[in-house]
């Protein structure tokens, strides 16, 4: 599904990811953890294409393509999803209108034919349900106004809709209370199938009680110093980051 | 320069001394008016940012015998609604009546030529009365005054059709100078919504100097939209300016794309106390585009009330001009003026001038002002290609989005579903069609 190989990037010309190599199949699900500043989000937000990270070595193939050589919307399109960790307000474009056209889109993209927006009300009813989100924030501008939670769940409702074959999220926990939480995670674990992947970036082992991983990465400085299974988690919650990263020169940043 | 006009005006009043009175006499104060003034530069501080050297180097020619070739056909996209609107159509600078539907205003609601304005009593000696100051545009406008629309509201009267005032230039109109003129007089509790456009139908250059003068009674409302659609080789002055009556609202909305030069003055004096002024607007342009708005609103009354929000899209090597003054008298205590100016800049080359001014004499009042200048979000462009929406249509949503606001205040939804179209057909790339639906 998706091989990621020595990948290097940077930001306004400060190298962040220093040489990441990671293989995800067809339905497994992958958490990134790893402290602040260790380059998590910027996986994330390279895998999705944005322009503001510039790639400076190493390879990505997704279904055996090259995932870098893609626009983002073409990512997109080809089944790769990033549940963002501040989603973007969109003032004056409604939430049904925006998720209407992805939809669309995508569907134009695998040969489909466009739905109109009574169809898509059938689609989009089911989904709801999954995130427990009222069918009044559709009409709402995106993000415009959601508490943070709502953010989260609008964010896992596009995932839901768009069916992603490959699905980043990108610390979906943070901000969460924990019944929110609960429900953001149990609609990604309805959403698990064979065929779909997720990569799960997230800073608290929490949210990894709720989505099992069946595989812990852990980033530190921009690579990866430490991989296991779930019990890896459990590790890191006892003992903090500092008996794996102090080899290690933190990238800095933010990110 | 100057001298050009004068010598048209000797020969156009000369063919014309069969004018009435009131007519000849507004012409004659008008041309001196001209003359003393001549053309401004861009050392008069109201021209600062535009420089009105094209218009005034310019040999434009004057013919009030406009003769037309434009049929229904070409007017028919810029129509609002269903057949049912109330049209009067001007082909360069000519009442075209086979264009125009001039019934079905009902009782106490007068439309006519504003040459024949003489047909309501009184109201010919309105014309002119509303101007405060007549510059150099004006004067001009007022020393030809060949036509133009007059409407007149009586009392308490609610014209429940829209009136819409459309003004051509087609292609015998190339190189010609045309001088709308307009009288909309709305009586005591009167209300009506009219709509000017100014269309050109030819890719040749001509010059649209225009003047609208708006007299609201106690308690009167006007909904005015003005839509500037000239072709893009055009040059377009056109003032609006309105004095209210106490309790009156007097509701204005500007929407200009076209043009190679223009400029849009709205200047409204809220009169009577608890008035209100709502100034609306939303300009964009591409390639050298060059579009100016001056506002002025000035309150003379107490307890009175100004809203304005005017939005630019700026793409190419455009150039935007905003000059909102909102001046508040020493007697208008306890005015409540609001005034926001928000342009985004689609290309590095596009340029705006934004300022705000406001004049405050009166010690008791809440007066606000704010602009910005900036760029498409580029994170929320990545977010909207990161769900598969490409990114042409991810950037049209985002101006869509940034102009939604604005366009929303059009309280016609007509002409509101007109202007959103065009909104979102603004800046589609070359070689794919706008889709005519809402985002929102």
């Amino acid at each position: 599904m998706l091989a990621i190989k020595d990948l290097k990037a940077s930001v306004g010309g400060k190298e962040i990811l220093r040489g990441i190599s990671l293989s995800v199949k067809a339905g497994e699900v992958h958490a990134i953890m790893g402290p602040n500043g260790s380059g998590k989000s910027t996986l994330a937000q390279v895998l999705a294409g944005n322009p503001a990270y510039e790639v400076i070595g190493g390879s990505v193939s997704y279904q055996g393509k090259d995932l870098l050589a893609m626009a983002p919307e073409v990512r997109a399109q080809a089944g790769v999803f990033l549940a963002f960790q501040y989603p973007i307000e969109i003032p004056g474009v409604s939430n049904a209108y925006f998720l209407r056209s992805a939809y669309n889109e995508i569907r134009k993209a695998r040969g489909g034919e466009e739905v109109d927006p009574m169809e898509f009300v059938d689609i989009v009813e089911s989904k709801l349900k999954l995130v427990d989100m009222d069918a009044a924030m559709l009409q709402r501008s995106v993000n415009m106004g959601f508490s943070g939670g709502e953010k989260k769940r609008n964010e896992i409702l596009q995932m839901a809709v768009l069916e992603p074959k490959l699905a980043i999220l990108d610390e979906t926990d943070s901000g969460l209370d924990i019944d929110a939480l609960r429900t953001v995670a149990d609609g990604v674990n309805k959403l698990r199938a064979k065929d779909r992947s997720f990569i799960v970036v997230t800073h608290y082992q929490r949210l990894l009680n709720y989505i099992v991983p069946d595989f812990v990465h852990v980033l530190s400085g921009g690579r990866i110093v430490k991989s296991g299974g779930k019990e890896l988690a459990l590790q890191l919650e006892e003992k903090g980051y500092d008996w794996l990263v102090d080899a290690h020169v933190p990238a800095g940043a933010g990110v | 320069m100057t001298q050009r006009y004068l010598d048209q005006h000797a020969r156009f009043v000369a063919a014309n001394s069969g004018a009435p009175d009131w007519v000849t006499r507004a012409r004659r104060a008008g041309i001196e008016r001209f003359a003393a003034l001549g053309f401004p530069t861009t050392k008069d501080e109201d021209w600062h940012f535009t420089s009105p050297a094209p218009i005034a180097e310019a040999e434009f020619t004057f013919d009030s015998n406009g003769a037309s070739r434009t049929a229904a056909a070409d007017v028919e996209p810029f129509r609002f609604g269903d057949a049912g609107w109330v049209t009067m159509v001007f082909v360069n600078g000519r009442l075209q009546q086979d264009l125009s539907m001039l019934s079905g205003l009902g009782p106490g609601v007068t439309l006519l030529p504003l040459s024949a304005a003489s047909a309501v009593p009184e109201l010919d000696k309105r014309v002119g009365s509303v101007l405060s100051d007549q510059p150099t545009f004006t004067a001009l406008n007022t020393a030809f005054m060949p036509d133009g629309a007059a409407l007149h509201v009586i009392r308490d009267v609610k014209v429940r059709v829209p009136v819409h005032l459309v003004f051509i230039v087609d292609s015998l109109g190339a190189d010609r100078v045309v001088y709308p003129r307009n009288l909309l007089v709305l009586e005591r509790g009167a209300q009506a919504t009219v709509v000017e456009s100014y269309i050109g139908l030819t890719d040749a250059r001509y010059f649209t100097n225009a003047v609208t003068e708006v007299s609201l009674g106690d308690g009167a409302t006007l909904n005015h939209i003005k839509v500037q659609r000239e072709s893009r080789r055009a040059y377009h002055v056109g003032t609006t300016e309105a004095i209210q009556g106490r309790d009156s609202h007097f509701v204005s909305f500007s929407f200009a794309i076209g043009g190679a030069l223009t400029r849009t003055n709205i200047h409204t004096k809220l009169d009577g106390p608890g008035c209100g002024a709502t100034l609306n607007g939303l300009y964009m342009l591409d390639g050298e585009q060059h579009c100016d708005h001056q506002t002025k609103i000035e309150h003379v009354a107490p307890n009175c009330f100004s809203r304005e929000v005017y939005k630019g899209v700026l793409d190419g090597k455009s150039h935007g001009v905003f000059n909102g003054k909102v001046y508040v008298h020493p007697e208008a205590q306890k005015t409540d003026g609001k005034q926001t100016n928000n342009t985004l800049l689609l290309s590095k080359d596009a340029q705006m001038d934004t300022k705000p001014q406001l004049e405050i004499f009166a010690d008791d009042v809440k007066c606000t002002h704010g602009a910005t200048v900036g760029k498409l979000d580029e994170m929320a462009l990545f977010y909207m290609k990161s769900r598969g929406v490409d990114a042409e249509m991810a950037k049209r949503l985002l101006i869509y989005a940034f102009a939604a606001d604005v366009l929303e205040t059009i309280a016609n939804a007509d002409v509101k579903l007109a202007l959103e179209r065009d909104t979102l057909a603004r800046f589609v790339a070359e070689g794919r069609e706008p889709r005519g639906e809402r985002f929102a």
